[in-house]
């Protein structure tokens, strides 16, 4: 995942987005707010999944899940991109 | 800012609204502010003229139809009973009347901040396809149509924008719908039209100002957040996005742009694609929205206007939002009489009044 464009969002501790580029707003749960720090701070999607499940007890699988879902939502708001793998 | 009259134009607040009480609002904006301001309508319903707290006096003035001649004697009558220092014109269809008439205004001791004749022919929606091509501008495709059977014959992909060449703009789907927009675009604004391809992305407006040299004093970005039926931006925020004011830059320059202008972008953030759509030759209807962000892009114009050196703006709040309202105005059956029999209202004391 690259998470170049989360670098440039807005969020407040009350989980409310802002994305500069577009104006696009946003407002994500206590663990989305989590997962996007943690984003923000360029953790790889393992260590983030690590946090997750540490963070809030939960099974690894439900976890990793959840984390797709979270990505996927991020994807169509345009704010995470796929890695492009040049072969 | 010295104690000056300033008239402004485009005071029809409907809607869709005239710039004109957009920049009232915003040369009031500054606590600092002395002096009257006036406004120049078309109609004597037309609300500006009411806004007793932000307009001095206002007067009817003629239709851009009527030329000229007729403008410019209107505006000495005016001139002669309440001196105007400066004169900003904001609505298209007046402009290249005022433009016209910008030297002889300035004999007569009112400055004015406009384009020249030759810039604001080259933004014209009908050519600006080529002048975007000649300074490697991305620009959608876009055919002059002066009758139906031109658009029996466009080379064109559905939808598609049958646009009118001042306002108004449809997305229609079929050869039959384009007809009908045809139908209703000539009737309102006359010929040509032109169609125009439809580009799927997201739409940015750009409230800018250029000082005559290629310099642009000041860019603010806007994304609408709610439209009205017409798609006039009802609420908008400020964003930041270089790629928008560098496109803008560009555009001042190659235009050697003097005065105001809404730069319309529709982007696809995905691709990285962005493509101009329209140069507006005034401040939008928004335009309240600079000041609020930082940049007082109608004080820096009067202050260019009366030949101070005025610096770039550096920066802008970005997340500024401005919503707008509908509220009535009250006035009396004098007011509106005054309007309708003399042409004239004289309100009372708005604020910043000095004398």
């Amino acid at each position: 995942m690259v998470f170049d464009r989360l670098k440039q969002i807005a969020i407040s501790d009350t989980g409310f987005i802002f994305n500069p580029l577009n104006g696009d707003m946003f407002q994500v749960n206590s663990t989305g707010l989590f997962l996007l720090e943690k984003c923000k701070q360029e953790q790889s999607v393992e260590n983030i999944l690590d946090a997750l499940v540490e963070e809030f007890d939960v099974e690894k699988i439900e976890a990793e899940k959840d984390l797709d879902i979270f990505f996927k939502q991020l994807m169509m708001h345009g704010l995470l991109e796929k890695e492009q793998k040049n072969y | 800012m010295k104690e000056i009259c300033i008239a402004v134009t485009g005071i029809n607040a409907t809607d869709n609204p005239g710039p004109g009480c957009g920049i009232i609002r915003s040369l009031r904006y500054n606590p600092d502010f002395r002096g009257r301001i006036i406004g120049l309508a078309y109609d004597a319903m037309d609300p500006g003229n009411f806004l007793s707290d932000h307009v001095n006096a206002s007067y009817i003035i003629p239709y851009p139809s009527q030329g000229i001649e007729v403008l410019l004697s209107a505006i000495k009558e005016i001139h002669r009973n309440d001196p105007i220092d400066v004169l900003i014109p904001s609505l298209d269809a007046e402009l290249l009347n005022f433009i016209k008439i910008q030297s002889e205004l300035s004999r007569m001791g009112i400055r004015t901040f406009l384009p020249g004749e030759e810039g604001f022919k080259m933004r014209s929606k009908n050519v600006l396809a080529e002048f975007c091509k000649s300074n490697g501008i991305t620009v959608p495709s876009t055919h002059c149509i002066y009758s139906i059977e031109d658009i029996y014959h466009l080379n064109m992909n559905y939808p598609l924008y049958i646009k009118g060449l001042f306002y108004d703009a449809y997305l229609v789907h079929s050869y039959t719908e384009a007809s009908n927009a045809f139908g209703i675009l000539c009737a309102r604004w006359g010929l040509p039209l032109l169609a125009q391809e439809y580009i799927p992305g997201e739409e940015f407006d750009i409230v800018a100002l250029g000082d005559g040299r290629g310099e642009t004093i000041g860019a603010v970005p806007m994304k609408k957040m709610s439209l009205t039926e017409k798609k006039k931006a009802w609420a908008g925020i400020t964003i930041e996005n270089p790629v928008l004011i560098e496109m803008t830059k560009k555009i001042v320059k190659s235009l050697c742009w003097r005065g105001p202008l809404e730069v319309e972008i529709i982007a696809n953030l995905e691709s990285q694609k962005y493509y101009l759509i329209e140069i507006n030759p005034r401040f939008p209807a928004w335009c309240f929205l600079a000041p609020g962000a930082g940049q007082n892009l109608p004080e820096a114009l009067v202050r260019m206007a009366l030949e101070e050196d005025i610096l770039p703006f550096e920066g802008y709040q970005v997340g500024k939002l401005f919503v707008r309202y509908s509220c009535e105005v009250l006035a009396d059956l004098k007011d509106i009489e005054q309007l309708l029999i003399q042409g004239k209202l004289i309100n009372q004391a708005p604020k910043g009044k000095t004398s």
